[in-house]
């Protein structure tokens, strides 16, 4: 039987992914063995797990290594992937999000400092306003880039606020409502639809739950 | 005669195998130049798959490009001629910036175009070429069809403008059904309304039974025609195994009308055929005649024999 490999984001979230496969029927027990092990398989229901970064995620499925997989929308608007993206899976929500210093009020005289990691999200976010802008790409502590004056501001995902409250940041605007999407390689759908649209369907029962 | 066939590799035994089923379906081999004036493709960007061009300046000082796409120069050096069917296959190398680098990359790439007198009939032997194309490829294979003119006309009887339809158009190439509904509850389209739009996403699967359901898009006189014209050309298919019928093939509404397709093989992990009819794009070079052709992406095809 042609088994369904599926692209899990390490982490908290992933977690949290792997328990609604499980309660769709697609479980696979060895997954919670304590071990560093990244692939886990069970044959019977024609299922294989693996972790991988949740910003690589996109990437396994677009090239079809793995056949579906659970990515941020962020990622999903930041890479712009060729994949399908068939279900809103309503957890992981937060927000894409433009904070500043506390009081922050921009002068559109000059030209407005931006740090993140969402390049893309942030240079078309502000192109749609026509803000002239400079993208300063950081990989972590973006809260940081403000306070050092490294930036005016910064893009980047919004849950609750509080690293940002912490280093004396606000939020200036919410702009995209993230959550994690359930996507499917393009290609690999055709030969496997019956078995993605089952896990669809199943995990779509439980985010109406929610 | 020496024996050469062992020496090719795999995709080069692919293309000859593309040319000689071309060759005996009655189409005629069309060589072009290398280059083509920057000029042609500027005006039609948005038909280009990557919108980036190698450019170069003649001695002439006229401003030239690597070809980025086939379709273009056959359309702009054929004669317009509304009467007749003029039936070409290439197999030719274009230069497009590949997504996974950004940068320039040779594609090598082989197809037909039907340009003139296009008719049902014409759009259905196209399909089918398109099939027996892929049945040299692989065994294993699916050849998706959707029809740009349905999609539209929905989206018309909706009431949605352009932006918005562009935005929906790329909801339905993610088989997005969330952001379909979001969309629609934007506009303020009622549950019924809104219900048939996202059948665009659900509604898929092999022809007997997607064509069964096609009704449900006949919201008007327009929705009813266009669907008349997909039904006509699926009839005249012979064979209809291994085809599906799904809307999230989309193309540029503004340069494809009608028939879309896009073919996948087992195990490559992107489309390898990929084609439609442009009567539009016919259009907005001045011409009368209608339009149908495909292409096969060579270079996807590199790995598959592995499998």
């Amino acid at each position: 039987m042609k088994m369904l490999n599926v692209a899990l984001p390490k982490g908290r979230l992933g977690e949290k992914v792997y328990a609604m496969f499980e309660k769709a029927g697609y479980e696979c027990p060895s997954i919670k063995e304590n071990n560093r092990k990244l692939i886990f398989e069970n044959k019977e229901k024609g299922v294989r797990y693996f972790w991988v970064k949740p910003s690589d995620v996109a990437i396994y499925v677009e090239r079809g290594a793995a056949d579906i997989g659970v990515a941020g929308k962020d990622i999903l608007l930041e890479y712009q992937p060729d994949v399908y993206e068939i279900l809103d899976l309503n957890i992981g929500k937060c927000s894409m999000a433009v904070a500043g210093k506390k009081g922050f009020v921009d002068d559109r005289n000059k030209t407005l400092r931006v740090a993140t990691k969402f390049t893309n999200i942030a240079k078309k976010h502000y192109a749609s306003q026509g803000r002239d802008i400079d993208i300063i790409h950081l990989n972590g502590s973006i809260e940081i880039a403000p306070i050092l004056g490294l930036s005016d501001v910064i893009v980047d995902i919004v849950e609750t606020g509080t690293t940002l409250k912490e280093n004396d940041l606000e939020v200036v605007e919410k702009f995209v409502p993230i959550s994690a999407r359930l996507i499917a390689n393009k290609a690999n759908f055709k030969f496997k639809s019956a078995i993605i649209e089952d896990v669809k369907a199943k995990l779509f029962e439980q985010t109406e739950n929610l | 005669m020496e024996n050469f066939y062992d020496v090719l590799t795999y995709d080069e035994k692919i293309a000859f195998a593309l040319r000689s089923l071309y060759a005996n379906s009655g189409y005629s081999k069309y060589r072009m130049s290398k280059f083509e004036e920057y000029d042609l493709y500027v005006k039609n960007k948005d038909f280009l798959v990557s919108g980036n061009v190698i450019t170069f300046t003649d001695t002439d000082g006229r401003l030239m490009a690597l070809k980025p796409d086939v379709t273009l120069s056959i359309i702009k050096n054929s004669k317009d001629n509304p009467n007749e069917l003029m039936k070409v296959y290439y197999n030719e190398n274009v230069y497009r910036v590949s997504k996974g680098t950004h940068s320039f990359k040779e594609i090598m790439q082989a197809g037909v175009e039907c340009l003139g007198r296009v008719d049902d009939k014409v759009v259905a032997s196209v399909l089918e070429l398109a099939k027996s194309s892929l049945d040299k490829v692989s065994s294993s294979y699916a050849l998706e069809i959707s029809h740009m003119g349905i999609v539209e006309e929905v989206l018309n009887a909706c009431g949605f403008d352009k932006s918005e339809k562009k935005e929906i158009v790329i909801a339905l190439g993610e088989k997005n059904e969330q952001a379909i509904r979001q969309l629609c509850k934007n506009k303020g389209i009622d549950e019924k309304l809104t219900n048939v739009v996202a059948k665009l996403v659900t509604v898929y699967g092999d022809c007997d039974s997607v064509l069964a359901e096609l009704d449900c898009f006949a919201l008007n006189e327009e929705c009813k025609k266009e669907i008349d014209s997909l039904q006509a050309v699926l009839g005249m298919l012979n064979d209809k195994s291994n085809v599906i019928i799904d809307f999230s093939v989309v193309n540029d509404m503004s340069y494809y009308n009608g028939i879309s397709f896009k073919g996948f093989v087992e195990g490559v992990p992107s489309s390898v055929l990929s084609g439609g009819q442009y009567d539009k794009l016919m259009a907005k070079m001045g011409r009368k005649s209608g339009a149908i052709g495909f292409a096969v992406y060579l270079d996807e095809l590199e790995r598959s024999e592995e499998l």
